[in-house]
C-alpha cells in the first residue's frame, strides 16, 4: 500500500512539473523476416510487421541534484498478441545529496559488464517478447538509498513488486516449443508477485577498477520453465518462480586499448540444482583509428559458464562468444556488431549481426540478423532451429 | 593543479634569471596562461556543433557542458547530449590526467548503462566532428613540451607564436602551433600537424569575452580540416563560473540524472 502511495505522488508530481521539463523519445516500425517455416505450425510464417512507440519525459533541478523522469513503452504486433503490450519502464524520482542519493519509483538498474549476456543484472526482469537476448527490460518498482562515501558507493534496495517475464504468444516466432503459457505462474512465495524483495549493492571505482558486488534475496527473476498442462489440457511450459538467495560480482579492468570484464553470480535456492556458480568473462580490444582513418575496430571474446550445465535456466551453460564491432565515428554514428556464439559442448552455434546509422537529424535505422545452426534436441535452444531471422528497424526520434 | 604550477615555477624561474631558451620562454608562456585561468572552480556552458562536409551540407549537435576545476590533477568534465535526438541524454564523463591516462564513462540512456571506456581514442573525432578527442580535454601543461618562435600580429592582435609537442600517449599530431594573445593570454588560432608532419587542421578562436573580471572565453571556434576540407564550428553561450559544483556532479551516479 505504501508504495502505491509513492506512485500517486509520483503521478503528482508529474502532472505540476509536467510544463517545465521536456518530451522527447521515439516512433519505431520493424519488420522482421523468417526464411524458414516454423517449427510449430501455430505460429507465423514469412513476415511480421510491428511498431513501438517511446515516449519520455525528464525534468532535473536544483541544480541537477533532483530529476524526475517518465519513460512509457508500447508495441502493436501483426501476429503475437503477447508481444502487443506496454509497460512502464521508469517512472523514477531522484534526490541526491553530497554524501547519499535517493531513487524511488520505478526504474532500470544496469550493473553487467560484460556484452554477450548481462548474467549479474538481477533487478529487473527481462522483456522477451521485445529480443531474445535479456536487452529489453521492464520496469521496476523500487526504493533505493545509497550512501555515497569515498570508500564506495554502498546502495540498499527494496523492490517491492515482482515483475513476471514476458513470454512470445501462440503465434510469436523465437518461443519454446511447448510454449510458455504465461497466465499461471507458480510462485514459491505465498505472497506471490507480492513478496518484498531486497538488495545490498557495493561499487567502487579504484583506478582501472571498476568494481561492484551484491547480495539479493527475493524471488528470482529467472523462472524454471516446467511442462505441465494449462487449463484446456494443452501442454506448455509453466514459469516456476522460486525464491533465491544470490551473491553478484562484476569486474572491469581499463587498460587503454584493452577492457578486462568479469561476471560471477553465486545462487542458491532454485530448483532442483540447490546452489550453483555462474561465470561470464573476456575482453574487448579496440584498434583506434585503424590506418590512419576515423575508424575503430573492436574485437570482443567472452566465455559464459554455467555450472549446471545442461539444466540451467538458461542456453548458454559452456559457450564462447567472439565478435567484432566496427566504428565508422562519421557523422552519422554508423556502427556495425558482428558475432557468433558456438556452445562449447555441442556444435551448435548462432551468427548475430547487427549495423545501424542515422538519417538527417531524427531518423536511425536497425538492421539485425539472427541465425542458428547445427541444434540438437538436446540443445535448450532446439526450439530456435528454424526461427533464424532478418529485422529492420526505423525509428524516428522526437 | 596547484603543486605542478609550483614545482615548474622552481625549474623555470633560476634559469629564466640569466639566459632563457626559447623552450624556457615557450613553457613560461604556458605556465603564465595556465596562472591566469586558475581559480573558476567551476563552469557550464551551452555548445552548438556544426558540422561541414566538403559539399557544404550541415548537421547539428546540441551539447552542454559542466568542468570541475581540480588541484594537482586535471580537470573533470561531463558533456551531456541534447540532440541528435537517438544520443539525446548519452553523458561522457571524463577525469582528466596530466600524463596518465584519462579515466572516461559513457552513460548510454536506454539502457541505463554507465559504462567505463578507453581513454585511448584521443585522436578519434569527437560525435564525428572535426574536434578529436584531444582537442577538446582540459590543457594541462604537462601534457605539452614549449618552444617559444617569435613574436608576432595576428588580426591586428601581438601575440607569442608557440609550438607545442604532445607528451601523451596515442596523440595524432606531432606539434601545434598557437598563436597565444600576448594580452590575453588565450590562444587565437592553432594548427595541428598531423603523424606524418603535414598540416592537418587548423583551430581559430573568435569573439572572446571576459568573465570574472578575469577569465577569457571564446563565442566561437572554427576547426578546418585542410587534408579533407571538412569542417566544424562550436557556438558557445550561457557560460557561468562558481556555480558551487562539487565531485558529486562530476560522479558515474550524476550521470544518470545528467538529462
Amino acid at each position: 500500500m505504501w508504495f502505491r502511495s509513492i506512485l500517486t505522488g509520483l503521478l503528482l508530481v508529474t502532472v505540476t512539473t509536467v510544463l517545465a521539463g521536456e518530451w522527447s523519445g521515439y516512433v519505431a516500425g520493424e519488420f522482421r523476416w523468417f526464411p524458414n517455416d516454423p517449427s510449430d505450425p501455430l505460429q507465423y510464417k514469412d513476415t511480421n510487421i510491428s511498431a513501438a512507440f517511446r515516449p519520455e519525459y525528464a525534468h532535473q533541478w536544483d541544480k541537477g541534484r533532483q530529476s524526475f523522469s517518465f519513460i512509457a513503452f508500447g508495441r502493436v504486433d501483426q501476429h503475437d498478441d503477447e508481444r502487443t503490450h506496454g509497460d512502464i519502464r521508469e517512472l523514477l524520482y531522484i534526490k541526491a545529496a553530497e554524501n547519499w542519493e535517493l531513487q524511488a519509483g520505478v526504474g532500470k538498474e544496469y550493473w553487467a559488464v560484460t556484452e554477450f549476456r548481462r548474467l549479474t543484472d538481477i533487478i529487473n526482469q527481462d522483456d522477451e517478447v521485445e529480443v531474445p537476448d535479456r536487452r529489453e527490460k521492464l520496469g521496476q518498482p523500487m526504493v533505493n538509498f545509497a550512501l555515497v562515501q569515498d570508500w564506495g558507493t554502498l546502495g540498499f534496495y527494496v523492490l517491492p513488486y515482482f515483475r513476471e517475464r514476458t513470454f512470445p504468444g501462440v503465434e510469436g516466432r523465437l518461443r519454446t516449443i511447448p510454449r510458455v503459457d504465461v497466465d499461471n505462474p507458480v510462485y514459491e512465495s505465498p505472497d506471490e508477485d507480492k513478496h518484498v524483495d531486497y538488495a545490498l549493492r557495493y561499487a567502487h571505482t579504484l583506478n582501472e577498477w571498476d568494481v561492484g558486488l551484491y547480495y539479493f534475496d527475493g524471488t528470482g527473476r529467472d523462472p524454471r520453465l516446467v511442462p505441465g498442462l494449462n487449463s484446456s489440457g494443452e501442454v506448455v511450459l509453466i514459469p516456476h518462480y522460486d525464491l533465491i538467495e544470490q551473491y553478484g560480482l562484476d569486474l572491469q579492468g581499463t587498460f587503454e586499448e584493452w577492457l578486462w570484464k568479469l561476471e560471477a553470480i553465486h545462487r542458491s535456492g532454485q530448483g532442483p540444482d540447490p546452489r550453483f556458480w555462474s561465470a561470464s568473462g573476456g575482453f574487448e580490444y579496440t584498434f583506434f583509428g585503424v590506418k590512419q582513418s576515423a575508424v575503430d575496430v573492436g574485437l570482443l571474446v567472452e566465455y559464459i559458464w554455467d555450472e549446471r550445465g545442461r539444466n540451467a535456466t538458461t542456453p548458454f551453460a559452456n559457450d564462447w562468444f567472439v565478435a567484432t564491432r566496427i566504428t565508422l565515428n562519421d557523422v552519422d554514428s554508423s556502427e556495425l556488431l558482428a558475432g557468433f556464439v558456438i556452445d562449447g559442448s555441442s556444435q551448435a552455434h548462432s551468427l548475430y549481426v547487427q549495423g545501424s546509422r542515422r538519417f538527417g537529424g531524427n531518423w536511425k535505422l536497425d538492421l539485425t540478423a539472427r541465425t542458428f545452426q547445427n541444434l540438437t534436441p538436446a540443445d535448450p535452444g532446439y526450439s530456435f532451429r528454424n526461427d533464424d531471422y532478418v529485422q529492420l528497424q526505423l525509428f524516428y526520434y522526437f | 593543479m596547484k603543486k605542478h604550477l609550483l614545482l615548474l615555477l622552481c625549474i623555470v624561474l633560476p634559469v629564466s634569471a640569466y639566459a632563457e631558451t626559447a623552450e624556457e620562454k615557450g613553457l613560461a608562456i604556458a605556465v603564465e596562461a595556465d596562472k591566469r585561468d586558475t581559480g573558476w572552480s567551476d563552469q557550464t556552458s551551452s555548445m552548438k556543433m556544426i558540422l561541414r562536409n566538403r559539399q557544404g551540407e550541415e548537421s547539428q549537435r546540441d551539447i552542454r557542458n559542466r568542468s570541475l576545476e581540480v588541484e594537482s590533477d586535471g580537470d573533470k568534465a561531463l558533456i551531456i547530449f541534447d540532440t541528435p535526438r537517438d544520443v539525446k541524454g548519452t553523458a561522457f564523463l571524463s577525469f582528466t590526467h596530466a600524463i596518465k591516462p584519462d579515466d572516461q564513462w559513457l552513460y548510454l540512456p536506454a539502457l541505463k548503462r554507465v559504462k567505463r571506456i578507453s581513454s585511448s581514442n584521443k585522436s578519434g573525432p569527437f560525435m564525428g566532428s572535426e574536434f578529436a578527442y584531444e582537442d577538446i580535454s582540459s590543457q594541462e601543461i604537462e601534457k605539452y613540451k614549449y618552444k617559444f618562435i617569435k613574436d608576432e600580429d595576428l588580426n591586428g592582435r601581438a601575440t607569442f607564436v608557440n609550438e607545442r609537442y604532445p607528451q601523451y600517449k596515442h596523440s595524432g599530431y606531432t606539434r601545434q602551433i598557437a598563436w597565444i594573445d600576448k594580452q590575453m593570454y588565450q590562444p587565437l588560432k592553432v594548427e595541428f600537424y598531423d603523424r606524418k608532419g603535414e598540416l592537418l587542421k587548423t583551430l581559430t578562436y573568435h569573439d572572446y569575452k571576459q568573465y570574472l573580471n578575469q577569465y577569457w572565453r571564446p563565442d566561437r571556434m572554427e576547426m578546418v580540416n585542410h587534408q579533407t576540407g571538412k569542417s566544424t564550428t562550436l557556438l558557445w553561450s550561457e557560460y557561468q563560473h562558481k556555480t558551487g559544483l562539487t565531485d558529486r556532479d562530476f560522479d558515474k551516479k550524476s550521470l544518470k540524472r545528467a538529462r
